[in-house]
């Protein structure tokens, strides 16, 4: 893990959006006046024919997404993912995922690392939303490595994309040969005194976890279940059996995000005991990244603690 | 037994699907999806039979699949779903939806100097919704010119008139004021119909729409005008009677 060059996904989602336009013409960009702080302004600068700004109006941008992608164009349409899931929500639903079209959805601002702005444009409620979707797809990377794979590798699937991206900075944990496939897990570390679960930002946060616990000769293994639907089974029930706990971790609520994807599987498949960490069914707040990590207790202490 | 649910709206629009795929677009049966075809939005999905029977009519599909239309075995469903029958260009019910999918495709085609001609039928009570004004916005500001909305105004929504349920008014001019070039004409008159649509076809630089006077439940006296005939299904006699008003053969024989 580098944790001298942290990058936001975002920006790494902005400079593979540029980098796929190159390789394909299809490829239109649609955005809700919040190209600079989604990063699409890359690709609008340089491919300013195949870049439409729609205005702050999200719910006419999903559907000509829809139409875009009707008559076959490959459109990524972005804003926040408050904006994303939330205020389109129908539209992603009956334009979108009712017809299968092949719209990639890339919200930045996920989650209460979205900082200062507060609780209005902090999504908690995103993965819950999308992955109850028919058609959905949904993906949540963690680092730079892999979100630059994921821009480009769903543009070769056909059919809806949500892909979960955040505003803060984090630590770039691949490098450039690590392999992903989309809904295939990774296993970082073989310890069996407990699995950790973790998606997007917190993948970092789990793996720092992990480090701590190791000097007290606790080992885990981290999992970054970067797919969240279709959810990587196989990986999650050989870690239930092979390992003495479960908790998941995720800058989301607990209710119908990454932890409860994990229970769907283990209570059916194998039945488990699974901590759930994220946001306790509440609204995020005002503050920095790092503090609101800590106060909603996703950050990498309150993760090792659960496990002291 | 063909359910002729929604037939208010749908019999309202029927002579401009006539004329659509009739007389105006560029469009082969045959070949349902080549990339490079007009395109129909039925912004106002719960019209669906007018639609299924244009397609019908034309030859995208067996006539008999009609009668599956809102059964748990047929095709048609309740409203226009593109991925089950052939010739729907997109699959439309929440309404305020279609003409921003409609602004997508014209878009899509001007990107590829394709020359496709997009048609997007909205109701007038639809227009209540926000979503239309901003695709109205999106037309205007992307001069789609290659785009032709026509309004549905029959001046009825479910709940009454359109002035009594939302205030809607001065329909043409918020549209201009949109930017948008717009066409009055009588939307039950296969005539003016034509001209409207040529006259939208030679104007460039600018989106049209065809504000079309229609009467909702034309053809059919006792439905003429009836704001209750929205969504109610005829009784047998009342479905007789229909028919004969309206010449058609009974599906019911």
């Amino acid at each position: 893990m580098n944790i001298e060059n942290k990058i936001a996904t975002r920006q790494s989602y902005g400079e593979a959006l540029a980098e796929l336009g190159k390789k394909n013409e299809d490829i239109v960009v649609l955005d809700a006046d919040l190209s600079q702080a989604t990063k699409t302004s890359i690709f609008a600068k340089n491919f300013p024919e195949r870049f439409k700004d729609i205005g702050i109006a999200e719910q006419n941008m999903m559907g000509i997404a829809a139409g875009l992608a009707a008559y076959g164009k490959i459109p990524y349409a972005s804003t926040f993912a408050v904006f994303a899931a939330g205020r389109a929500y129908d539209q992603i639903r009956n334009s979108i995922c009712y017809p299968n079209l092949n719209v990639k959805i890339c919200a930045t601002h996920s989650g209460v690392t979205v900082g200062e702005d507060g609780a209005t444009h902090q999504m908690l409620e995103d993965i819950s939303l999308m992955r109850t979707l028919p058609n959905m797809t949904v993906i949540s990377p963690s680092d730079d490595t892999q979100t630059k794979w994921v821009i480009e590798e769903i543009s070769k699937i056909k059919g809806p994309v949500y892909v979960r991206l955040a505003r803060a900075k984090t630590p770039i944990i691949y490098d450039k040969k690590q392999k992903f496939e989309i809904g295939k897990g990774i296993q970082i570390g073989e310890g069996t005194d407990a699995t950790i679960i973790a998606t997007g930002v917190t993948v970092s946060e789990a793996l720092f976890a992990q480090e701590i616990l190791e000097k007290k000769n606790i080992h885990v293994r981290v999992v970054d279940i970067h797919t969240i639907k279709p959810i990587d089974k196989e990986l999650i029930i050989k870690c239930a059996k092979e390992t003495k706990k479960i908790i998941t971790v995720e800058d989301h609520s607990i209710i119908g995000g990454l932890g409860t994807s994990v229970c769907e599987v283990l209570s059916e498949e194998y039945p488990t005991k699974v901590i759930r960490m994220g946001i306790n069914d509440t609204f995020g707040k005002s503050g920095k990244a790092e503090e609101l990590l800590k106060y909603f207790k996703i950050d990498r202490n309150s993760i090792a603690e659960k496990l002291l | 037994m063909l359910s002729l649910d929604t037939h208010g709206g749908s019999l309202s629009c029927a002579d401009i699907l006539t004329v659509l795929y009739f007389n105006q677009m560029n469009i082969d049966p045959k070949k349902p999806n080549v990339k490079e075809r007009d395109r129909f939005v039925l912004s106002k999905g719960h019209c669906a039979p007018a639609l299924y029977g244009a397609l019908a009519e034309k030859g995208y599909f067996k006539k008999e699949l009609l009668n599956g239309f809102r059964t748990l075995e047929g095709a048609m469903q309740g409203h226009p779903d593109m991925t089950k029958v052939p010739g729907v260009d997109m699959s439309t019910g929440s309404l305020g939806q279609g003409l921003s999918t409609a602004v997508g495709m014209a878009i899509g085609s001007k990107l590829d100097s394709a020359g496709c001609r997009v048609y997007c039928l909205v109701g007038d009570g639809e227009i209540d919704e926000g979503q239309i004004w901003e695709a109205a916005m999106s037309a205007s500001k992307y001069k789609l010119d290659n785009l032709c909305v026509i309004l549905d105004h029959n001046g009825l929504q479910i709940d009454g008139t359109i002035e009594e349920v939302a205030g809607l008014v001065d329909i043409k001019q918020k549209f201009e004021s949109f930017g948008f070039n717009v066409i009055e004409t009588d939307g039950n008159d296969i005539e003016k119909l034509i001209y409207a649509f040529n006259s939208a076809k030679q104007t460039k630089g600018k989106p049209s729409i065809i504000i079309a006077n229609t009467i909702k439940g034309k053809g059919v006296s006792f439905m003429e005008n009836k704001v209750e005939w929205h969504g109610k299904a005829p009784n047998e006699e009342e479905y007789k009677m229909a028919i004969n008003e309206l010449k058609l053969k009974s599906f019911m024989d």
